[in-house]
């Protein structure tokens, strides 16, 4: 590639925060945004000492124990010139929560403040930093697009995953009615919560069928496991898979839950 | 009403059976968010009003004694009286007192939620005064013996059909073969009845939206001006307020009302917004002889400084629960509290204490959308977040939560046991996914399995996946 002569004069570094449910339950979505960011010019590396961002225990009042597994995500990642995360979720916990977690402790609020300012989201990150504009992707589908509640409220993301979208080759875009809404995931409220969760997430299933679309993507892997859990249980066929894995031309593997082709 | 917030999750789920109230519910959805959507986006300022409505109102907490002073001198002034209630029960003694003395028999209210803060109707009733509801949605559920589900359209939860079912089982002197099947013909048997109460009625008693300090003024906004039949054709006008009503100047007014109406139904402004200030002066052509206010704090002065103080700018125009998914599914009454939805969620155990109410903060999905809406700006999400946090730290969290979150904890913070668990966990869980590629059951996850399908994880872990090709390119001298 020559085109990398033409970009700044060395490749930004980025650490990517895989995500504990990508990690865990669809590494695909991993290596898809690893090949996304060094598309995009970027030089990828994956911190051994990552586990989990701290969402879980943040959202159940636990603050020192969110507090310690925050110092530890900073600690393996700040040296990095960007980090980058595949879920709105995770990565609006890293840019948006982590400061305040260290109030009234200056060292580490300051520390924490650096960190944040260079934490994105993946999608966002290739549209509005790297500034791409193709994948280079084509697949021929009907999709559909969810937005994750924390991607979208709290990160703003709802154009770039559009707009990359709009230039994979072969798809078509079909927007659900309320796409804006929860799924009904909310992490740990979808199990505590359960019948509450699948109320709303019997609506948005609903909202999926009726776009007409065969594929569900979103940024979430959680709020995607939610939907295609409900999916799958109603016997539905639409495939669900990541936005990273269609950007990425990496859709060899089954989509989630599903056996595939 | 009685706290029944403890039970939430068994009066949720009991609500999601419940088949006409999910019919009624549907309205919520269909009658607000359109509207609101609409009229924010005629507004090109809107989003930089609702910063000056925040502004106005942090300016206000943080000098709330200096105002609080000012509108008691002014109401003074004007030949009102100010009367002050610290809790509950204080305000329901103040009320009750005014209204014997009027030898009051009857009283008509207009529509007002710190009324049913302090319960006001029962203590009344229970003193041999008759409390008449003129709103229409409070007049239905009076007649129902419920409580408000939501809190600008307490009768949301209702069908027309049930509400015309009331109608005939309580106006019996009206014919019994009338045509009750428009919505307006129930409007306007309604607006019948609730005429001859208004001037039999001694005291009429009224929430309201703003105190203003410069004037003494009190503000309410309506669409049905049945407040303003309330407080001036009673001989005594009783304002119930809560001490945050307060704003300083009539500007001040005017620039939170551009975003209160607009918020919570989509009018540029409601139909009626009545200014009162005072009795009827001699010249005046009408009004009550007096005019009282009862300032309630009950709870509100506890919350200034601390990390629930942003909720006091809350001005009750109910888009929260409007745009939120829970309220959606469940409805208000689930919440077994005065307020429902995330405002309620976050005041409630504010006023309360979070040992009964810990379930409300509990009870959200965090999608935000509470908080994009809010005209305020409260961020409610967080403030429900500490609440949680208040729980954790009292060992008021469930233990089941508690201990399997500290078990996620444990291993959260030491990566090489966590890989060295999940290396092993993953790819057996994988293999219990088969070829469907996910699991219908699984012990320990009911949570998640008595609703949907859990995908099965792809087999090893993504840093397991990693480390080998890593490895594999260092092999191949790449």
């Amino acid at each position: 590639m020559t085109s990398s002569e033409t970009r700044v004069a060395r490749q930004p570094r980025v650490g990517l925060f895989a995500t504990c449910l990508v990690d865990l339950f669809r590494p695909s979505v991993g290596f898809a945004s690893v090949k996304l960011l060094q598309d995009a010019g970027c030089e990828v590396h994956v911190p051994v000492a990552q586990t989990c961002c701290g969402q879980p225990t943040y959202n159940t009042g636990d603050r020192a124990d969110t507090r310690e597994i925050a110092e530890q995500v900073i600690e393996a990642f700040e040296g990095f010139d960007f980090i980058v995360a595949p879920s709105g979720s995770c990565a609006a916990m890293l840019k948006k929560h982590y400061p305040g977690l260290f109030k009234g402790n200056a060292d580490w609020e300051d520390r924490a403040q650096r960190f944040s300012d260079k934490c994105h989201e993946l999608v966002s990150f290739l549209a509005d930093v790297m500034m791409v504009r193709d994948t280079g992707a084509a697949l021929s589908a009907r999709v559909t697009y969810h937005d994750s509640c924390s991607g979208l409220r709290e990160l703003g993301v709802q154009q770039q995953p559009r707009k990359l979208l709009a230039n994979v080759g072969g798809l078509e875009l079909h927007e659900m009615k309320d796409s804006d809404v929860c799924c009904g995931f909310g992490g740990t409220f979808c199990v505590k919560y359960s019948d509450i969760s699948n109320a709303i997430v019997t609506k948005k299933v609903g909202n999926i069928d009726a776009s007409g679309a065969d594929m569900l993507l979103a940024g979430d892997v959680g709020c995607l496991m939610n939907m295609a859990g409900k999916l799958k249980r109603l016997g539905s066929d639409v495939e669900v898979r990541h936005v990273a894995e269609v950007l990425a031309g990496m859709t060899d593997q089954p989509p989630i839950a599903g056996s595939g082709k | 009403m009685q706290l029944a917030a403890k039970h939430f999750k068994a009066s949720a789920s009991k609500a999601l059976l419940d088949a006409q109230l999910q019919k009624a519910l549907g309205n919520v959805e269909k009658g607000f968010i359109g509207k609101r959507q609409k009229a924010a986006d005629a507004l090109p300022e809107f989003d930089a009003l609702r910063d000056n409505a925040r502004d106005i109102k942090n300016h206000v907490l943080a000098h709330l004694d200096l105002y609080l002073e000012e509108y008691e001198r002014n109401v003074v002034a004007a030949g009102g009286h100010v009367h002050w209630a610290e809790t509950a029960e204080d305000a329901r003694r103040i009320v009750l007192d005014i209204c014997q003395k009027a030898n009051a028999r009857t009283v008509t209210k207009g529509k007002s939620m710190i009324t049913e803060e302090i319960a006001l109707n029962d203590h009344l009733t229970a003193n041999g005064i008759e409390p008449v509801e003129t709103d229409l949605g409070e007049y239905i559920i009076q007649l129902r013996g419920e409580y408000p589900s939501h809190i600008i359209a307490p009768a949301v939860h209702l069908n027309k059909d049930q509400v015309e079912g009331d109608f005939r089982r309580v106006h019996t002197h009206l014919p019994e073969g009338r045509d009750l099947s428009e919505p307006v013909a129930l409007l306007s048997e309604a607006r019948e009845v609730l005429r001859k109460r208004y001037f039999a009625a001694d005291v009429g008693i009224t929430g309201a939206n703003f105190l203003i300090a410069e004037t003494g003024t009190s503000v309410i906004v309506t669409n049905e001006g049945n407040g303003d039949l309330t407080q001036t054709l009673g001989k005594v006008h009783v304002v119930v307020a809560s001490i945050e009503k307060i704003v300083p100047t009539l500007e001040d007014t005017a620039q939170i009302l551009r975003v209160l109406a607009r918020s919570a139904t989509g009018q540029d402004m409601s139909v009626y917004t009545t200014f009162s200030t005072g009795p009827k002066r001699p010249d005046d052509p009408d009004g009550p002889g007096e005019y009282h206010v009862v300032l309630l704090d009950n709870g509100r002065s506890a919350m200034l400084g601390t990390e629930y103080q942003d909720m006091l700018r809350c001005i009750r125009c109910g888009a929260c629960m409007n745009h939120c998914p829970v309220y959606h599914a469940v409805g208000g009454h689930a919440y077994g509290s005065v307020y429902p939805g995330p405002m309620g969620a976050v005041l409630t155990p504010s006023l309360n204490g979070i040992e009964e109410t810990g379930q409300l903060p509990n009870a959200s999905t965090f999608c935000g959308r509470c908080e994009a809406v809010c005209p305020m700006r409260i961020p409610l999400p967080k403030m429900m977040r500490h609440w949680r946090e208040r729980e954790f730290e009292r060992n008021l969290t469930p233990l089941t939560s508690r201990y399997g979150i500290r078990a996620w904890a444990f291993f959260a913070k030491r990566p090489r046991l966590y890989r060295l668990a999940v290396s092993f966990g993953m790819p057996v869980l994988s293999l219990l996914g088969g070829k469907s590629r996910r699991l219908h059951s699984l012990p320990f996850a009911g949570g998640w399995t008595r609703h949907r399908d859990l995908p099965a994880p792809e087999g090893r872990t993504f840093l397991q996946e990693w480390a080998q090709r890593e490895a594999l390119k260092q092999g191949s001298g790449h």
